[in-house]
């Protein structure tokens, strides 16, 4: 029995062999291949491990990451967040993210291939890994500015630094808390997601530079003026100002937005036609210029840029081919028909013309400092391009501040400053049965510009189509400019 | 009972003629003194279990909560006292019992408790939802049996005339899932009872009332078994009038694989089985006959059933996305795996991985668990405390002086091993993963019962085993006994 027993034993130190041997190759010798594995969560996990770098405005976090305790040890905290929710967005544990929390992820998380060292360091040194922080161009009075004066309108704002393209506020409304999204209770933070993107305001989508796009009304005629005087155009050249025009071809008339015939004369000049904002020259203008000119001067401010960031990917706006239809193209160049614009590509223009015509890159990161505060990357401003020509931009400039101080723009007029500026009233609908889209873009002072803005204000404001650019839009944009200004 | 009453304790049993020669005061001096050393062993080994299972259970809260103390700390207090109880009536009834069996036990089941607490933690769990919670007041019940264990079963030869009764039990434990109305299928398995709120494996106890009645059987069938037949190969075959017991556990074994979904508890009962028929009869024909038909029925249970099939197509190509992605396919076990990993040489530390992610980390994936937060050193420690156990309990079957209680000794050790071989072989993918709880470890009470009667049974086997030299020191020369032939009965 004692002989059986023995081998018996033997089996049972070869089984237990085998346990030790097959945990060690599984522990030890292909530990790197299991932890590479996209299906190890684990991983996945660690990566909350890592303190998130703050996203700071003037200094002061307006999102960080401080410690808790469970599983991801980390809870991103917002500060002030439907203030800024346009320019954070959310970050979620397993949702995605976007905004800022998106766009500079690797930096804010440390998973940037530069950082890599900085990982192996944290591994041997026993220090904890900590992600980049991210401080943005936003100017926090601005912001706040821009936020009060929107108030409950469904709409954008957006403004920056003309010469420098700093974007110094970027407000979307309805918005959303992103604290609320950034829970560690996934099932709770999926149906509050789910709430949100259902909700009919679309509280998730920034409006500024990434929202339904609208048809950007009358401030469209600012590219189509532009491209008349890159053209042979001069302010003074006229058309006929009619009270009513047929579009070539159709049945459809077309009316200045006051009706009657705009500025009260037989014909009007294209300063005219921009001061009171008439409908019926510009659509001569425009039908003249043909539809490649204008889409020169459009593509020239950034209108179908795929490739435009701030860092977060901006929605291309929308010149659409006329395909040679006289009548498209007489709507298309007073922003209707199919024109498309976001409230920053409307505030580029105005930068442009702001800035002599060289039109600089929107941009929200100022630079990204290193957990031990070393900097590790500043941004210099960055040329988008020359729009129009210094003298078209200083001409443009002129007509612009004459459209507030004696014209359409009125409520944009601040005493002390020369603003420029443009309003749009856009219709919505077919037939015009949606409320109106009300805009406005400017800049200010005219003699040297510190900041462009655009504002948007989506279905009319709540008041259907008695609102006008002027009487909505305007008077948000003056409030930003009056911040800039007395900073 | 007429033969336990006859022998009441271990020291009655002592050979007739010894007694002419015995008082009562050497008598106690012999039990007093030699024994003390065993049970002293035992006490320290005790400590050192308590401190470490306790250290673990302050390293979970720490890790995970950040904080030491708390209900769970109480409630492993109260198992140590059962511990205590345990003790302290084996220095009265089984006084030469193995010294090492108790603190293992208990070391695994303190980090077993450690571990699925770090769950609960995890998970959320708190009060009685908290597993961790079920496991102490199940291991308390455990224990409080096994107690109950060594103070009935004083002689260990009673068991071998309950043989058939145990094969009846084994039997009936066996088709109690199958019933209706109180058999329950869990992830797949029909291997459980359910009276209530209360479920129960009662698989789990099968695999005692197997041990004792193999052990009772095989000790008496044993000559007519080594008789060989006809020879094949070099090797003598069985007679076929002798193949009668094989091919009933061997169908005993399937029905369990075919009818409850469970290749692991088949398997498990089939291995127990060979085993002690190779140790009582030492024909190696009867494993090569025993393995042939397994393997042969589990080929055709992996063609005939899906479960099976699956099993082994996960166990092959665990990584592959179609085995992975698939319903009860390999996600459980590359889970695991990637949580070992994660742990690698030395561990996450506890409270500090994330063992809950693999599905059942409290039961059947403890050892990952294990594994991950306390790293290849620590598995390799609880491997070589599953190898100390088992090997104590082969010593009963080495040194033990009557053939039934050394065929038992060696079958309910046999039995922990396998078990332990069969889940964490197959978490480690050394063998096709198969539902088996890891001994003292794995959340669920009946696996710790059945592992604590285990515990009490060797107990009392080997405390017969050193009893039985006794008589050697029971000569007048009582005094030199303690430095003499004392001695070789405590070797």
């Amino acid at each position: 029995m004692n002989k059986e027993l023995r081998r018996v034993s033997i089996v049972v130190l070869i089984m237990f062999l085998a346990l030790f041997g097959s945990a060690t190759i599984i522990q030890v010798f292909q530990q790197p291949n299991l932890k590479a594995d996209p299906r190890n969560v684990r991983e996945f996990y660690a990566s909350f491990q890592t303190q998130r770098g703050a996203i700071l405005v003037d200094g002061t976090p307006i999102a960080q990451s401080v410690p808790v305790n469970d599983a991801y040890k980390y809870q991103r905290l917002y500060a002030d967040g439907p203030l800024y929710s346009a320019v954070t967005g959310y970050f979620t544990l397993n949702q995605g993210s976007t905004g800022i929390e998106g766009a500079e992820n690797q930096e804010l998380s440390g998973t940037g291939s530069d950082q890599f060292f900085d990982q192996v360091n944290a591994i041997i040194t026993g220090k904890e890994p900590e992600g980049a922080s991210v401080s943005l161009t936003i100017d926090p009075k601005v912001q706040k500015a821009a936020w009060d004066a929107l108030g409950d309108y469904t709409g954008a704002v957006v403004a920056f630094e003309p010469k420098t393209g700093a974007i110094l506020a970027m407000v979307s409304k309805p918005t959303f808390d992103p604290n609320v999204l950034a829970g560690h209770d996934t099932k709770k933070v999926i149906a509050t997601y789910d709430q949100l993107l259902h909700d009919s305001g679309d509280p998730l989508i920034n409006r500024a530079i990434a929202g339904r796009l609208d048809p950007p009304g009358s401030t469209f005629k600012l590219v189509v003026a532009s491209a008349a005087l890159a053209n042979g155009y001069t302010p003074d050249s006229t058309f006929p100002n009619p009270p009513r025009l047929q579009l070539s071809g159709t049945n459809t008339y077309i009316t200045n937005s006051e009706g009657g015939s705009c500025g009260g004369a037989d014909t009007a000049s294209i300063k005219t036609a921009l001061q009171y904002s008439c409908n019926i020259p510009f659509a001569q203008l425009g039908k003249d210029l043909g539809y490649d000119k204008v889409a020169t001067q459009a593509k020239a401010f950034g209108f179908g840029d795929k490739n435009l960031t701030v860092p977060m990917p901006v929605t291309p706006s929308v010149y659409p081919s006329t395909n040679g239809d006289p009548a498209r193209q007489e709507l298309s160049s007073f922003g209707q028909g199919d024109d498309r614009a976001s409230p920053l590509q409307m505030a580029m223009i105005s930068a442009a013309i702001a800035n002599g015509g060289e039109l600089m890159r929107p941009n929200l990161v100022k630079s990204i400092t290193n957990p031990d505060l070393t900097t590790k990357q500043d941004f210099a401003p960055e040329r988008y391009g020359q729009a129009v020509s210094p003298d078209i931009a200083a001409t443009m400039t002129q007509l612009m501040v004459n459209n507030v101080d004696n014209g359409a723009a009125s409520n944009a007029r601040i005493s002390g400053v020369q603003v420029a500026g443009k309003t749009g009233t856009a219709q919505n609908g077919a037939n015009n049965q949606l409320p109106y889209t009300l805009w406005f873009t400017g800049f200010a002072p005219a003699d040297d510009p510190q900041v462009a803005v655009a504002v948007v204000v989506q279905n009319g404001g709540g008041i259907g189509k008695a609102g006008f650019g002027n009487t909505l839009a305007a008077p948000i944009a003056k409030k930003v400019i009056e911040a800039v200004l007395s900073r | 009972m007429s033969a336990a009453s006859a022998h009441p304790v271990p020291a009655a049993a002592a050979p007739e003629e010894a007694s002419p020669h015995t008082t009562l005061t050497e008598t106690i001096r012999i039990r007093l003194r030699t024994p003390a050393r065993r049970r002293n062993l035992e006490l320290v080994l005790l400590v050192g279990a308590f401190l470490l299972a306790g250290g673990a259970l302050a390293l979970v809260d720490l890790g995970t909560l950040g904080r030491v103390g708390g209900t769970m700390m109480l409630l492993e207090a109260v198992l140590a006292l059962l511990i205590l109880a345990v003790h302290v009536t084996l220095r009265v009834v089984a006084p030469d019992a193995d010294p090492f069996l108790l603190p293992i036990a208990t070391l695994l089941n303190g980090l077993g408790i450690a571990e699925i607490t770090r769950i609960d933690i995890a998970k959320g769990w708190t009060g009685w939802d908290a597993n961790g919670v079920k496991q102490v007041v199940w291991s308390a019940m455990a224990i409080v049996i096994a107690l109950v264990v060594v103070l009935v079963i004083r002689n260990h030869r009673v068991l071998q005339r309950y043989r058939y009764i145990a094969m009846f039990v084994a039997l009936a434990l066996l088709l109690l899932p199958m019933l209706p109305l109180i058999g329950k299928t869990v992830n797949g398995a029909r291997v459980w009872i359910g009276i209530g709120p209360f479920s129960f494996q009662p698989g789990e106890l099968t695999k005692i009332a197997l041990a004792i009645f193999f052990a009772g059987y095989l000790v008496t069938a044993r000559d007519s078994l080594a008789i060989g037949g006809r020879r094949l190969l070099g090797m003598r075959l069985p007679r076929v009038r002798d193949l009668g017991p094989i091919v009933v556990v061997w169908l005993a074994a399937m029905a369990v694989i075919v009818f409850q979904h469970d290749l692991g508890t088949g398997l498990l009962y089939f291995g127990l089985f060979l085993v002690m028929i190779y140790v009582a009869t030492g024909r190696f024909s009867w494993v090569v006959l025993g393995l042939i038909l397994f393997v042969g029925g589990a080929f055709a249970a992996s063609r005939a059933l899906a479960y099976v099939g699956g099993r082994i197509d996960s166990w092959l190509d665990a990584f592959s996305k179609t085995n992975y992605d698939k319903p009860g396919g390999s996600y459980q076990l590359v889970q695991g795996i990637f949580g070992l990993s994660d742990g690698g040489l030395i561990g996450t530390g506890l409270g500090r991985g994330r063992p809950q992610i693999t599905p059942l980390s409290q039961s059947d994936y403890i050892m990952a668990s294990l594994g991950e937060e306390l790293g290849l050193i620590g598995v390799f420690a609880i491997l070589a405390l599953y190898l100390l156990f088992v090997s104590r309990g082969f010593r009963i079957g080495f040194t033990g002086q009557d053939d039934f209680g050394r065929l038992l000794g060696v079958g309910l050790s046999f039995v922990v091993a396998l078990q332990t071989f069969i889940v964490i072989g197959g978490i480690t993918r050394v063998i096709p993963l198969t539902g088996l709880t890891t001994p003292f470890m794995a959340a669920g009470g009946s696996s710790l019962v059945a592992n604590w009667i285990i515990v009490a049974l060797l107990l009392r086997l080997s405390d017969s085993v050193r009893s039985q030299p006794r008589w050697v020191v029971d000569t007048p020369a009582a005094g030199t006994a303690l430095g003499g032939p004392t001695a070789r009965g405590a070797r």
